[in-house]
């Protein structure tokens, strides 16, 4: 010990361990933040993916569908594709007529029907109410064919195969509209049960306590007040039920010419698409555009007027 | 021992007395009204189901449970087996299913945890437009614009990146199986987006935070917290989707090319129980009718035995008219 001057530092080992946890640490958060930062892009991918198709069908619709709209495409009739003028195919106002018929009278005995039924489930809480409420749950998720047959055992040949010789009234828009209506009687069901449930109970108990009738009291408390919710489920129902095409499939006899008689056979807007897009005409393959594009903008039109209008009910209210 | 005093907040009226109030003589008109109509659907679906199971019933005579079985359906010499139809219904719901799972979950996630608030609302709307379109506007998309694509890159494509082998090695020919489980996909993706999505919303944002703090990155919380908490919801989601792919009808008719053959490639034609239904109804013999009846009979245990369980799983969720 002759300089008394410390040459090297001895290492402090608490020091040392705390570098290499440091060291460590660092590490793998960069790993982890990496990992992380990656996965949740992938997400943020996932949701860009999600948002191509839309895009892709509302291009294809725009710019193949726009150019057959013209007078004739809604006055005319459709025609076959002849050799001398292969590009002409008439018209579809059979189709809109169809379409226009047979949903409105589905619409007629299914919103009635359907918004009844919902204010039952929302008051009573009988086991039949339960079973009801799970049977309208299954039929929505059932495949909209089965419907079809059914109205087509039901109404186009009457069980006349059973030996129990209903009146069957054939290929007809009002076997359409039965297979429509009872698709949309348990979607309106559901939605206007959850409307008519969050109408507050203290309204309800109000109107009770005044003395009024229960049938009072819904068609002048719970009604009114719970309109927005019941335009809403009303309107997505009904814009569910006329793009439907299986249920029409092999009941409404796909007529050529226009009919507002809808115990005759009739054309509708999703049928029509379906023919056209499945013949072997190039024309007529093509023309389907042009419906489905009109078919989608009403579809898209009743959708965001429902929500629109609901939004607008509900300010007006306040 | 005696019993813990059991504390109301508002006092039971004896039940006779209940009764007697919710029982007022005024009040009997609506319950009528209200049980009149509900009956009257009640009865249309019994019927509907009657319908169902006895038009099928010369089928299951005819054939016997071989229907179920049997892989031969040729409606010339009256052989009704329907397993290759089966298996077609089956694989392109897992196709579909294989994709809509993966992207519909992390869409689901991108918009909760992802997108800045601004564009929450307007981006999960447009997904859900995507619901709104009209299931025979895809066939249509599908059959005009996917399936020449298909034809001519995609499955080329994919045929020549695996070596043509199975399930990749058949000529393309663009209507397939393949192309069908990608239509499915396009179709249920907007279920899955928006049931899984409120799933994961309702995950309590505390949870979120408190996992953060512990040092968690944000996929670390997604993976440990949020995902395990959505579970139920995202499982519902998928299984309702499950049964709508099983059942979708139209666009799938479209685009399959109704092959009642075993599917021996993703690239080969094939059936689904719902579009052999739809595309040979017409004109069929009445015991193909019945044939068909017992396709709809299995199609409609199979979708409701689905949407039943995944409605148990979705019960306390928001209930979303739009996707549903």
């Amino acid at each position: 010990m002759t300089t008394g001057v410390i040459e090297e530092i001895p290492p402090d080992p608490i020091l040392e361990r705390r570098e290499m946890v440091q060291r460590v640490a660092r590490r793998t958060f960069e790993r982890r933040m990496r990992v992380s930062q990656a996965m949740i892009g992938l997400c943020a991918v996932g949701l860009l993916v999600a948002l191509v198709p839309l895009f892709a069908i509302l291009y294809s619709l725009i710019s193949k569908g726009v150019h057959w709209w013209s007078i004739d495409f809604f006055t005319k009739v459709p025609q076959f594709p002849s050799l001398i003028d292969p590009n002409e195919v008439g018209g579809i106002s059979n189709a809109i007529i169809g379409s226009l018929v047979i949903d409105a009278i589905a619409a007629l005995f299914a919103i009635p029907i359907g918004v009844v039924a919902g204010l039952f489930l929302a008051e009573s809480t009988s086991k039949f109410a339960n079973a009801l409420r799970t049977t309208a749950e299954i039929m929505t998720g059932l495949p909209s064919i089965l419907l079809g047959i059914f109205a087509y055992q039901m109404i186009v040949i009457g069980f006349n195969e059973w030996g129990i010789k209903l009146p069957g009234i054939g290929f007809s828009g009002l076997a359409g509209s039965f297979a429509i209506g009872i698709l949309m009687i348990p979607i309106i069901m559901k939605a206007s049960e959850t409307a008519l449930r969050a109408v507050p109970a203290p309204i309800r108990e109000a109107g009770l306590a005044l003395g009024a009738r229960r049938g009072v009291v819904a068609r002048k408390v719970i009604i009114p007040t719970a309109l927005p919710g019941l335009v809403t489920a009303v309107l997505l129902a009904f814009s569910r039920a006329v793009g439907e095409t299986a249920p029409i499939l092999w009941v409404i006899g796909a007529s050529t010419v226009v009919s507002w008689n809808p115990k005759k056979e009739m054309a509708s807007m999703p049928l029509q698409i379906f023919q056209s897009a499945t013949s072997p005409y190039v024309s007529l393959r093509e023309e389907a555009w042009g419906i489905a594009l009109l078919l989608v903008v009403i579809v898209l039109v009743i959708n965001l007027g429902s929500r629109l209008l609901a939004a607008w009910l509900q300010r007006e209210r306040r | 021992m005696t019993d813990a005093p059991v504390i109301r907040t508002t006092p039971k009226l004896p039940l006779s007395e209940e009764k007697k109030l919710s029982s007022v003589k005024g009040d009997s008109v609506h319950w009528a009204v209200l049980y009149g109509v509900s009956g009257l659907f009640a009865l249309i679906c019994a019927v509907f189901l009657i319908s169902v199971v006895v038009s099928s019933i010369p089928a299951w005579r005819h054939s016997g449970l071989s229907i179920i079985y049997s892989r031969v359906w040729n409606q010339g010499t009256n052989s009704f087996g329907a397993l290759p139809i089966i298996a077609g219904t089956l694989a392109t719901t897992a196709i579909a299913l294989l994709f809509a799972i993966p992207i519909g979950v992390g869409s689901a996630l991108a918009i909760v945890h992802v997108l800045p608030d601004r564009l929450r609302i307007p981006l999960s709307s447009l997904v859900e437009l995507l619901a709104a379109v009209p299931s025979v506007v895809y066939g249509l998309w599908g059959l005009l614009v996917l399936a020449p694509w298909f034809e001519h890159s995609v499955e080329p494509g994919l045929a020549a990146v695996t070596g043509h082998k199975f399930p990749f090695q058949a000529p393309p020919e663009g209507v397939s199986l393949l192309l069908a489980g990608c239509v499915l996909f396009v179709m249920i993706l907007p279920m899955i987006v928006a049931l899984s999505r409120d799933a994961i919303a309702i995950v309590p944002h505390d949870q979120f935070e408190g996992a953060l703090s512990v040092g968690a990155t944000k996929w670390q919380v997604v993976r440990k917290v949020v995902l395990p908490g959505a579970r139920t919801g995202i499982v519902g989601a998928v299984t309702l989707a499950t049964a709508r792919a099983l059942g979708e009808t139209v666009a799938v008719a479209m685009v399959i090319g109704l092959n009642p053959l075993f599917p021996h490639s993703l690239f080969s034609t094939a059936s689904t129980l719902a579009s052999t239904i739809a595309l040979q109804f017409q004109d069929a013999t009445p015991l193909e009718v019945a044939a068909l009846g017992a396709l709809a009979l299995i199609l409609m245990v199979m979708t409701a035995v689905v949407n039943w369980f995944g409605r148990r799983l979705v019960r306390h969720s928001a209930y979303r008219a739009g996707v549903l």
